[in-house]
């Protein structure tokens, strides 16, 4: 190999840059965009559906807290990881997350099925002291999520920029934003029906067990309470168009 | 142009070209590191013939193994479940109450019921199950919705409580936020409720209560306030308080009831897990 | 060089006149309209900064600026970014060893928002590599391209603008966190006007690079300026894409990432790897290509071993993304392409510990008597530990294990302590002395006890991450005889305790050397007499007042 050739670059810092920067743009190109045009990367699935205004607010408090930092929301496709957390994760599940909740270390346990698992008492418990039920745990206790009441106004603002990066939401769902975060803690009330029927297997409840008002607590334990609770595994299939 | 110079120490050349007094010399690739990053590149080449490598406009290069993580996973699940089902197969085959007459089956669920505590009730009920404020001691005799394996059982699939549809459940009045009691009479008949077990008490303040829960709460806790399972009424006479024995958070709990939830297992685990599970719980010390 | 013209310097005055009152009222208008408390605060603070850049404009358009040498090197930035990279240092050290003890006994966490290991988290992570990190990367940048090209830096502004505009980013950044906003994607948290501001500063630092390049005086250009040029203009393409986001609103602070699931993942993970490809490798490579042959007074080993593995690497790194997600929902397609172009970039990683170990030949009896060079080959040795154990976790069989464990913060540590730490640490002893005209460091002894306090911290630290990490690694998937699962979660996490507690006493380890060595700067520019002298090499000094030397001798006269 002739060296002196590299001469070239080395005398000319713009051909440098250029030949760096097409270097540097190959690997990307050819790992990121395939993604989506490739029908089998996100799976055909049903039960997929986009956050109600309080499971997004709750989960906007789950990235402020950086809960992510400590605890995956993706079961590997490894049979310990199944046998432990239930069904591996489908990139499907996480098709409306901006930006995704994967994580990267495991200080806590994986989260992507917990919801239902506990009940709404344990969450606000648990959140607020952990080591109250969980002696041996670690984690940080978030007592000022039940004394901070959320901030529901600004929900449909929320829900018209995901809307305008994509995800499906209606105009009818912008507008109902702060209605539908009443609904969601109020079983009694009359706006469930309506909720239902915008996000179906919305969990309706009285998530943090104080009734008046609605708290950064609600919004967080009826995400937790959501997550990997939509997908209907029974007609899923992994082979055909999904293999991937 | 460069003039290339000798370095006196090791002898080479060098490029000839310097900067703030650098320089560089002129050395050949070290041989081993030229075949180790060709090595790595053979690797590479090789896994790709084997493995999904390439995206291509519609599809992949899917590789001479056919693999994919998620047959694999599914296919290693079936062996593990494969290699369980001489036991998996009379699990599902018994009644939950049978499983214990046969000592290897009893073994095989202990172990499994064990294993599926840890990581879905222990969060509640504690790694020992020993309890927690307003979640039961399952080591104790004392059953809310019964002790037996087939309780044991039953709750488990249904929850208390739970978005299931045969769940458990039997709401309490809250007698004071419903206004069906004064204040007053919840002191009175919080009193009675401490007698019951033997507290020392306001004699005067029992007596009234006495004649309140007699009218209010006997339907379900029973004359003598020994509860019931079959309603989820637990026994008032024991000592042992779930939701504590003062005289303050009994008169809470009468003035707001406790609605304690526990989930539905079923389906998100199987029903042969439920199973082993409800013979652990069982074997803890009260199963009935 | 030519003296700059009048003209063109009173234009620039102008220039930043300009640019700081449309700063103040970008600032204001954040300040007063905005919709949260923490843009409300970062737009006073915004205006504060830009205020204080106009008043100084002005004085200098009143003729009342301090004098500027048009023939000498542009020093001031290099020695406010040392200062900083020595101020960030500590701080993010101690931060993360604070969160390391929260580990070990949650109670530390106060029950606070502020205190919360999640919050800080971020602010360890960004304190250590883009403050302490990208500072000594402006420092040592501005000062290896300015000697390496025989010229001076590009711009008359411009260069402070880096430099003082990097610090309002991070603390614009770091406050951010502690208040509770971040967009959560792993050292890229910062939201999306901190990110446009960067976008700004980092566009600025590219023109004064290249800028700088295209006015040299050297005919070639020297290979620590290839990785500088790339860790630069790299660094810029993976915050652009990655970071692509729309705000709720242009008043506030919250926005939301363009992409989402999958491909999101993807594309983290794309910037995640290569920000330590580009910022912690090629960034430190290229201050490692100065300041080892510069410390060790040798020659570069290899031009050629130079020139195949800065290509190799820079073409392989930025396919490596992948193996952050092996396993996962990602297509097994992608993760192939993640482990396999991982471990073909092994021997391209490798070449840059060749070429720094290999320029200590016929010099290494100087790691004896200069801790400082010490310190920089214990960093390359590090780097290639390092470099060897990344491929190795990328096999997805090894990966299935250490994923999700504290091994990938051992290894991200041994990394970040023993190459970023220490290559930083050599390259500041080296600058310190050279910036501020000093015969030499205030105490070499003091390097000495930084060096050994810190690699028993960096020891400590590791080993007890890859025990604990792959502990959790196999209790995870540990099944008994009849086939269940052995252990609960929460029985991995009572086994790592004692770990905790050994990671966070090593960590506290690095704290002390790195204040032992803010001590001994600190002396050193207060102009403290060595109190060593005859331990110090001659390249201790300032340029100005070194002893010449002669390694090399030409080879034949033409």
């Amino acid at each position: 190999m002739d060296y002196s050739k590299h001469k070239i670059f080395e005398t000319n810092s713009v051909l440098l840059l250029v030949g760096i920067l097409i270097m540097v743009s190959i690997g990307g190109l050819v790992e990121i965009l395939p993604l989506y045009w490739l029908k089998s990367t996100v799976e055909k699935v049903q039960g997929m559906r986009p956050y109600t205004p309080l499971e997004l607010a709750g989960r906007n408090i789950y990235v402020r807290e950086g809960c992510y930092l400590c605890h995956s929301q993706m079961i590997r496709s490894l049979r310990d990881e199944v046998e432990r957390y239930g069904h591996y994760s489908l990139a499907a599940e996480s098709m409306y997350d901006h930006p995704f909740q994967w994580g990267s270390k495991r200080t806590g346990p994986d989260l992507a099925r917990v919801g239902g698992k506990y009940s709404d008492e344990w969450h606000v418990l648990h959140l607020k002291d952990p080591r109250a039920v969980v002696p041996e745990s670690i984690m940080p206790g978030y007592p000022w999520l039940a004394k901070r009441p959320l901030d529901a106004g600004s929900l449909s603002d929320h829900l018209a920029t995901l809307k305008t990066i994509g995800d499906p939401y209606t105009e009818e769902m912008v507008k109902a934003a702060s209605a539908d975060i009443a609904a969601q803690v109020d079983p009694d009330s009359d706006g469930v029906d309506a909720l239902q029927k915008r996000y179906p297997k919305v969990v309706v409840r009285q998530f943090d067990g104080d009734p008046t008002f609605v708290s950064e607590m609600d919004a967080l334990v009826a995400y937790l309470q959501m997550l990997g609770t939509l997908v209907d595994f029974a007609t899923f299939d992994a082979s055909g168009p999904n293999l991937r | 142009m460069a003039k290339p110079e000798i370095d006196e120490i090791t002898g080479a050349e060098t490029t000839g070209h310097e900067w703030d007094g650098l320089k560089e010399l002129n050395k050949p690739l070290p041989r081993w590191w030229l075949w180790s990053l060709w090595a790595c590149v053979v690797w590479a080449i090789g896994y790709w013939i084997a493995m999904p490598a390439w995206p291509l406009v519609s599809g992949y290069t899917e590789g001479l193994l056919g693999y994919s993580q998620r047959v694999s996973v599914t296919s290693a699940l079936a062996e593990a479940k494969e290699a369980q089902s001489e036991f998996l197969e009379k699990i599902a085959a018994l009644e939950v109450s049978s499983i214990k007459s046969d000592p290897e089956l009893l073994r095989f669920s202990l172990a499994g019921g064990a294993a599926a505590f840890g990581d879905n009730c222990a969060p509640c009920h504690g790694r020992g199950a020993q309890g927690a404020p307003g979640y039961p001691n399952l080591n104790d005799d004392n059953w809310l919705w019964g002790g037996k394996l087939e309780d044991i059982h039953q709750t488990l699939v249904v929850g208390i409580r739970s978005n299931h549809d045969d769940t458990r459940d039997n709401p309490m009045p809250a007698f004071g936020r419903d206004e069906i009691l004064t204040p007053a009479q919840i002191a009175d008949a919080a009193q009675f409720v401490l007698s019951l077990s033997g507290n020392k008490v306001d004699t005067a303040a029992a007596e009234r209560g006495k004649e309140i829960f007699a009218e209010q709460c006997v339907a379900c806790h029973g004359e003598e306030g020994k509860g019931n399972p079959e309603l989820g009424a637990p026994n008032l006479t024991d000592r042992i308080w779930l939701y504590g024995g003062s005289k303050e958070a009994i008169s809470l709990t009468i003035r707001n009831s406790r609605a304690g939830v526990m989930p539905s297992w079923e389906g998100r685990l199987s029903p042969e897990t439920i199973k082993q599970l409800a013979v652990y719980v069982h074997s803890l010390g009260g199963g009935q | 060089m030519n003296p700059r013209p009048a003209a063109s310097s009173a234009f620039s005055d102008v220039m930043a006149l300009a640019g700081s009152l449309v700063a103040i009222a970008v600032g204001m208008m954040f300040a007063i309209a905005g919709k949260d408390a923490v843009i409300v605060f970062h737009g006073w603070l915004f205006t504060a900064a830009a205020a204080i850049v106009a008043l100084i404009a002005l004085n200098r358009m009143r003729g009342k600026g301090p004098d500027v040498d048009p023939t000498a090197y542009v020093d001031g930035p290099v020695r406010v970014a040392t200062v900083a990279t020595v101020f960030w240092g500590v701080v993010g050290f101690l931060v993360g060893d604070i969160i390391a003890w929260q580990l070990a006994f949650p109670i530390l966490n106060f029950d606070l928002p502020w205190t919360s290991f999640a919050r800080l988290r971020p602010v360890h992570t960004s304190a250590v590599i883009f403050a302490f990190g990208g500072n000594a990367l402006l420092a040592t940048s501005f000062y290896i391209v300015q000697r390496t090209c025989r010229a001076r830096l590009a711009g008359s502004w411009a260069p402070w603008f880096v430099i003082w505009g990097y610090q309002l980013f991070l603390v614009l950044a770091a406050s951010g966190y502690v208040l509770g906003v971040t967009q959560s994607k792993e050292y890229a948290e910062p939201e999306w006007y901190v990110d446009l501001w960067l976008t700004l500063v980092w566009v600025v630092y590219f023109l004064v690079f290249i800028g700088t390049l295209a006015r040299r005086k050297e005919p070639h250009i020297y290979v620590a300026n290839w990785f500088l040029l790339a860790f630069i203009v790299t660094v810029a393409i993976l915050h652009l894409v990655n970071n692509a986001a729309l705000p709720v609103s242009f008043l506030g602070t919250k926005s939301y990432i363009i992409y989402t699931g999958v491909q999101d993942a993807m594309t983290q993970w794309w910037y995640g790897h290569n920000a330590v490809g580009f910022f912690l490798t090629a960034g430190f490579l290229g201050m490692m290509y100065y300041f080892v042959p510069k410390r060790a007074e040798r020659p570069v080993y290899s031009d050629r071993l130079s020139i195949v593995h800065f290509w190799s690497l820079i073409f392989l790194y930025i396919w490596a993304g992948p193996h952050h997600l092996h396993y996962t929902a990602l297509p097994d397609w992608a993760q192939t392409l993640g482990a396999t172009f991982s471990v073909m970039l092994w021997m391209p990683s490798w070449g840059g510990m060749i070429n720094g170990l290999m320029t200590l030949s016929g010099a290494w009896d100087k790691l004896r008597t200069d801790p400082v060079i010490r310190m920089l080959v214990v960093s390359v040795a590090f780097y290639g530990m390092s470099t060897f154990e990344g491929p190795l976790m990328s096999v997805k069989a090894v990966n299935s294990l250490s994923h999700y464990t504290d091994w990938t913060i051992g290894h991200v540590h041994s990394g970040a302590l023993g190459w970023v730490g220490f290559v930083s640490f050599g390259a500041v002893y080296c600058l310190v002395p050279w910036l501020w005209g000093r015969k030499g460091l205030y105490s070499m002894k003091l390097v000495e006890w930084h060096f050994w306090i810190s690699t028993l911290g960096i020891l400590l630290y590791i080993t007890a991450m890859w025990v604990s990490g792959i502990l959790q690694g196999l209790m995870w998937r540990a099944y008994d005889s009849l086939g269940f699962l052995e252990y609960s979660f929460v029985e991995s996490v009572e086994a790592m305790h004692p770990f905790y507690i050994i990671r966070a006493l090593g960590g506290l380890l690095f704290v002390i050397g790195a204040l032992l060595m803010a001590w001994n700067l600190w002396r050193t520019v207060y102009g403290e007499e060595p109190a060593d002298m005859r331990d110090q090499p001659r390249i201790a000094a300032a340029p100005e007042l070194r002893e010449p030397a002669a390694a090399v001798r030409p080879l034949a006269a033409e």
